[in-house]
């Protein structure tokens, strides 16, 4: 118990400990206390993530535990998806730490102090059972982030990323605040279990319906759900890598793992009855983000931004994948969510070891250079199967639980469409009209001579991709996920055990066996991405008509796509405030 | 209790996210997500305000004195700290935007786009 608080206790202590001697002591001793900081956090999530196993951690600050079943205090409250999330988040910034060592040739001790800040506040956004704790940690972990996509602040692009991401995720926090600001003034309570006590066995109301709606829309501008996803590509573009790994790796994720957070236990119980249209919302709004982000990434050329709507298109498969409302896809969207992390991650290092070793990241400038890092040809092999669902590595698990869970309930038609999502995310095309021309770095990091990349460089990169890819091996896993997202949303029993603290029954792990269907679409978003790549790459040797017919129809629509993406922040923030209006009014509308 | 300062605070809100939209200086954008930010104080104010409620310190009063709701104070004040943080982070940016690319124009900077 005395554990839980260490997760944003142990990288706060060592930030501070850093700001105040970091610049006495050298570039090593900051690096060696960040690996050591991330380190030591990880541990403690995965060991907090083992005993949390068959009932949830419930650690209440300052001894306030509840007194007649009324939370009076806040409390972190551990469950194993939610400490899963926290395990990533420390694994991936230990991951950043060791390829900075090699990868900065000078960074300041700041750049410790708010990459270990950042962790802090993701792990205790990740652990908070209280809304407005959430929303703290939510503000710190964005003000840290704002800062770290801004750190070479030298350059335009850094500059331009940080203010968009910065203005458009300040609009979605001032949201999500009056959100917060009117549940608490119907429920008088915080405490995410005591706010569903109290409205238990209550229609839902106006004012309680747009007040979700503002949660909503502020988890999901974090999360980069179309159309609040305007910002994201602009800010990982622009964002140093090691910044970019736990940015697209963590940070989006737990805005949606947010919005699942505050659904089950405040909301389920009042929206009970309005399941099924809130379902249609979060899947449509799923479909819709995965196959924007799935096309934007396909018109790319510099690798970050390719990724970055490789990120945009994810979020919209977990978005689909939460929005189901079931046990079986909450915990396959964790158990993707996951390796869907460590994979990104992987493929985000293998990135910076081009930028450090061709100095460029785009990708015709660097057609036929691969040998200059062959290491970081194998990760993006690797990654690019581990991304496209090749059954049964990596990601096969989630996705299988999400597809057999869309059966269920009556989605039959969501897996190809994110199937579709997932292999045009992961083709591409060379076409030069297609694809705008990033902008040269002024400043790239300097060239390594030699052949061989340095093992602190492709190493991380390396061990991500194994454990990521390794994840789906691990014995029982989609049947252990499935019990404890069914503890996730069994909410009687989680208020029980938050505010009385009587221990959940014991149960059983239901067996899971995925059937054909799961393979049937991993291989067809396998094949596609793979068939995808091939049609980008050796387009020209097709017949004419095959090649120009396909571009003039797509063409004027992508173009239009394209044109949204302005890079003006005025811009991004009007589409958000149009998104959270449909998404009120959709609500409004379906609700009763 | 009436509706009226929850619809001041929707207004000031509103007028703000307009000046953030419409806004061509990263300085006038910051004064205007302040405004927007503003609107919270407000909000979280009222939701906690009680007729004839004295503050909410409980040293020399008597008992069932009538008082306003401390939780939403803390609130504010916890909101007033992040909204100057990250005003100051973007002024910060302004500035560098001034110094590196000699102009405080958000469509100037778009250099990223499609």
């Amino acid at each position: 118990m005395v554990l839980v608080p260490l997760v944003v206790a142990i990288p706060l202590v060592a930030a501070a400990a850093l700001t105040a001697m970091g610049q006495f002591l050298g570039r090593r001793v900051d690096d060696l206390t960040g690996i050591a900081a991330a380190v030591a956090t990880t541990v403690v999530s995965t060991m907090l993530l083992l005993r949390s196993l068959d009932h949830d951690l419930v650690y209440w600050f300052g001894g306030w535990t509840p007194r007649h079943g009324i939370a009076l205090g806040i409390a972190f409250d551990v469950e194993p998806l939610s400490a899963g999330i926290a395990a990533l988040a420390g694994a991936l910034m230990t991951a950043s730490f060791v390829f900075a060592w090699r990868y900065f040739d000078e960074v300041g001790t700041l750049f410790h102090v708010l990459m270990l800040v950042f962790l802090a506040a993701m792990n205790g956004f990740a652990l908070s059972g209280d809304l407005f704790n959430m929303f703290v940690f939510f503000e710190l972990m964005s003000v840290c982030a704002f800062a770290l996509v801004g750190y070479a602040i030298e350059q335009r692009a850094p500059l331009q990323g940080a203010i968009n991401f910065a203005v458009t995720n300040t609009v979605g926090a001032l949201l999500l605040l009056f959100g917060i600001a009117l549940v608490y003034g119907r429920t008088g309570a915080l405490n995410l279990a005591q706010i569903g006590r109290a409205l238990d066995g209550r229609p839902p109301d106006g004012l309680l319906v747009v007040a979700f709606a503002l949660l909503l829309t502020g988890f999901l501008v974090k999360a980069g759900a179309v159309p609040f996803h305007f910002w994201l590509s602009d800010a990982y573009a622009a964002a140093p890598i090691p910044v970019c790994v736990v940015l697209s790796g963590v940070m989006s994720d737990l805005g949606l793992h947010a919005v699942a957070r505050i659904y089950w236990p405040s909301f389920s119980g009042v929206f009970a009855a309005d399941a099924g249209s809130l379902r249609a919302i979060l899947v449509g709004s799923g479909v819709l983000t995965a196959l924007v982000g799935g096309t934007m990434a396909f018109f790319q050329r510099d690798l970050k931004r390719l990724l970055a709507f490789v990120t945009i298109g994810h979020v919209g498969i977990f978005l689909a994948g939460i929005g189901l409302l079931t046990a079986r896809a909450l915990g396959g969207t964790t158990l993707y969510v996951l390796a869907d992390g460590f994979v990104k991650g992987g493929l985000f290092l293998a990135v910076g070891i081009l930028l450090r070793r061709a100095r460029d990241g785009d990708e015709l400038r660097l057609r036929g250079q691969g040998g200059v890092a062959p290491m970081a040809g194998v990760a993006f092999l690797l990654g690019g199967l581990g991304l496209a669902g090749l059954p049964p590595f990596g990601t096969f698990p989630g996705s299988a639980l999400i597809i057999r869970s869309a059966g269920d309930v009556g989605y039959g038609w969501l897996p190809p469409l994110l199937a579709a999502g997932i292999f045009l995310g992961l083709g591409d095309t060379d076409d030069p009209s297609l694809s705008h021309e990033p902008p040269a770095a002024e400043e790239e990091p300097a060239h390594v001579p030699g052949r061989v990349s340095p093992p602190l460089l492709f190493g991380p990169a390396l061990a991500l991709m194994v454990v990521g890819l390794g994840l789906a091996f691990t014995p029982g896993l989609a049947g252990r996920a499935t019990q404890w997202a069914q503890r996730f949303e069994d909410r009687p029993a989680h208020t029980a055990e938050l505010l009385r603290g009587v221990a959940p029954r014991p149960a059983g792990t239901p067996a899971f066996h995925p059937g054909a269907a799961p393979y049937v679409y991993g291989a067809i978003s396998t094949v596609g991405a793979v068939g995808f790549a091939f049609f980008g790459l050796y387009r020209r040797r097709l017949p004419a008509l095959l090649r120009r017919v396909p571009g003039r129809l797509t063409a004027g629509p992508a173009a239009q796509l394209k044109a949204l993406h302005s890079g003006v922040v005025g811009d991004y923030v009007a589409w958000l405030t149009f998104g959270a209006a449909a998404l009120g009014g959709l609500l409004a509308l379906t609700v009763r | 209790m009436s509706y009226l300062p929850y619809a001041l605070a929707v207004w000031i809100f509103a007028v703000g996210l307009y000046g953030v939209v419409r806004s061509r200086n990263l300085v006038h954008l910051v004064v205007c997500l302040s405004v927007a930010q503003s609107s919270t104080y407000v909000l979280l104010l009222s939701i906690g305000y009680v007729n004839r409620g004295t503050a909410p310190i409980f040293a020399d009063v008597p008992k069932g004195t009538r008082a306003v709701d401390p939780v939403v104070q803390a609130l504010t004040l916890t909101d007033v700290v992040v909204s100057v943080t990250v005003a100051a982070l973007l002024l910060a940016l302004a500035i560098q935007a001034q110094r590196h690319a000699d102009t405080t124009d958000p469509d100037e900077l778009s250099e990223m786009h499609g």
